[in-house]
């Protein structure tokens, strides 16, 4: 039963992603749109970003130092595993899990108003391709913004992990020395690329949520909590096998 | 006109319309009234392409909408303007972006004279002013306005009104009637509009269907309404004890009795 209900929402997500990827009717308004929903739902998520990943920096940072540094590991240990953490896992997955509960939310609730004060039977009724009109910008445009979302937040966390310096928990000179040790730089690029799926995944799942709401606001906020729960599930399993692509 | 020949729908095998058949005239306000739940919104959304018929036809002008290919539709609906029931006026956008929100998307005009045209609506639903404000701003009725002027923005051939007067005030209520009534003689559209307001249906009833659990009771217009003896459209029209008591003064006064369906 839950198998053929998992199927049967499958199709449809599958269904609408068909008419959401066709060519927008008025390339004008795509584009209009398209610059909102990089501000909307890029821009207006930097503060939040730039936030958690310098604190998640500077924790990192304390802890390896604290926790797992010894008198016999090289001194370059601690900056060497914060730059690891920030680049493989925490400013792609973790920040895109972070990104899909604002994100998701954000879009599900407001497609899912959308659906039930018959604003997306208005467009219908013009004969809009709502699906298209509605989630193709914030699929691109989310795609656009994340690798930026990414590099922001790897500098973030290194700053966050300088800041620990400061305090005098490790001195700036180990710490670069660390940060900059065997450095390779297509982590960068996995981070970025394995970003770009995740935004495809938090942007079209939380569409797809608000898209087919039923009801009032209760509703709605079911679809947003759902929306969370499934992009959230999707980016963790679809990590697996990036990771292990990308690697 | 838009004929609806035989149509029928269906949910989970529960029969919701059943053999409908009517003629929505162009240039009169064509009036579908009847109970909650009696099935007059879904007989708009068949019309309208919002649901797909189980059985019948629906003719635009002669254009069978139900077996119109997806293009054929997307065109057809250019042609059609909409007044919902919660105004429906996209909430990031201000009044003027909701009116040129359909010029924008299907006009070749420029954007000078898409905004002349936009504020020329405004300014028809007496809404002048108003241009710079979100929709949150304003009231309910100056909604209604404002979806009557994006629904009319492009020209319609065809206007649809679902329950426009709905949680409005009479006065409010009567100005609304009023601007679609005029409206639609102006540019000789043809109107269907869905309510259980019977200072509309008394009002600018031209053409009337009585719908009762799905199936088309009665046909008539306001002046055949009052002398009707039909039991179902009576017990549902004078339902109140004013129009009720109207109802029986105009029988006492003897007035002829004509139209009866």
């Amino acid at each position: 039963m839950f198998i053929l209900k998992w199927l049967a929402a499958f199709g449809r997500y599958l269904q609408l992603m068909g008419r959401v990827l066709s060519l927008p009717e008025r390339w004008r308004m795509f584009m209009r749109q398209y610059v909102r929903e990089m501000g909307s739902l890029g821009v207006d998520s930097i503060g939040i970003v730039l936030l958690i990943s310098f604190f998640i920096g500077a924790v990192i940072c304390i802890q390896i130092k604290l926790n797992i540094q010894s008198p016999w590991m090289p001194t370059f240990t601690t900056g060497y595993t914060t730059r690891e953490i920030m680049l493989l896992e925490f400013s792609s997955s973790i920040m895109c899990l972070i990104l899909a509960g604002k994100v998701g939310s954000n879009i599900a609730s407001e497609i899912g108003t959308m659906r039930v004060t018959q604003q997306i039977d208005a467009l219908e009724i013009m004969g809009v391709n709502s699906a298209s009109f509605l989630i193709l910008p914030k699929v691109v445009g989310m795609m656009t913004i994340i690798p930026f979302l990414v590099v922001f937040s790897i500098v973030a966390g290194f700053v966050g992990a300088y800041a620990t310096a400061i305090a005098g928990i490790i001195t700036p000179e180990d710490l670069t020395v660390g940060l900059l040790h065997d450095f390779n730089s297509w982590y960068v690029w996995t981070s970025i690329i394995k970003s770009i799926f995740f935004a495809f995944i938090i942007s079209s799942v939380a569409s797809f949520y608000g898209y087919f709401v039923e009801g009032g606001s209760f509703d709605v906020g079911k679809a947003s909590t759902n929306a969370v729960v499934s992009s959230s599930m999707l980016i963790l399993f679809s990590d697996i096998f990036l990771t292990n692509l990308l690697a | 006109m838009i004929e609806v020949q035989h149509l029928y729908k269906s949910f989970d095998d529960r029969d919701i319309l059943k053999d409908i058949n009517m003629v929505f005239r162009d240039g009169q306000t064509n009036l579908i009234i009847g109970q909650s739940g009696s099935g007059k919104t879904v007989l708009m959304k068949n019309i309208v392409g919002l649901f797909t018929p189980s059985k019948g036809k629906i003719l635009y002008d002669g254009r069978d909408f139900v077996a119109m290919g997806k293009k054929e539709r997307v065109m057809l609906r250019r042609e059609m303007g909409m007044i919902f029931q919660s105004a429906a006026l996209f909430d990031s956008m201000s009044v003027l972006e909701n009116v040129m929100f359909p010029l924008d998307m299907f006009s070749d005009m420029n954007q000078e004279d898409r905004v002349k045209r936009a504020r020329f609506c405004l300014e028809r639903v007496n809404l002048k002013g108003a241009e710079e404000k979100m929709p949150g701003e304003i009231s309910g009725g100056m909604q209604k306005r404002v979806a009557i002027a994006r629904a009319i923005a492009l020209n319609p051939k065809y206007l649809f009104c679902d329950e426009p007067n709905s949680g409005l005030d009479p006065k409010t209520s009567l100005v609304i009637d009023e601007l679609i009534s005029s409206i639609t003689h102006e540019y000789g559209m043809t109107t269907i509009i869905n309510t259980h307001d019977m200072n509309s249906v008394l009002g600018i009833g031209e053409s009337i269907l009585f719908i009762c659990d799905g199936h088309k009771e009665w046909e008539g217009s306001k002046d055949e309404i009052m002398a009707s003896t039909n039991e179902k459209l009576n017990s549902f029209i004078f339902a109140s004890d004013l129009l009720r008591k109207v109802k029986e003064e105009q029988t006492l006064s003897n007035s002829p009795l004509k139209g009866e369906n």
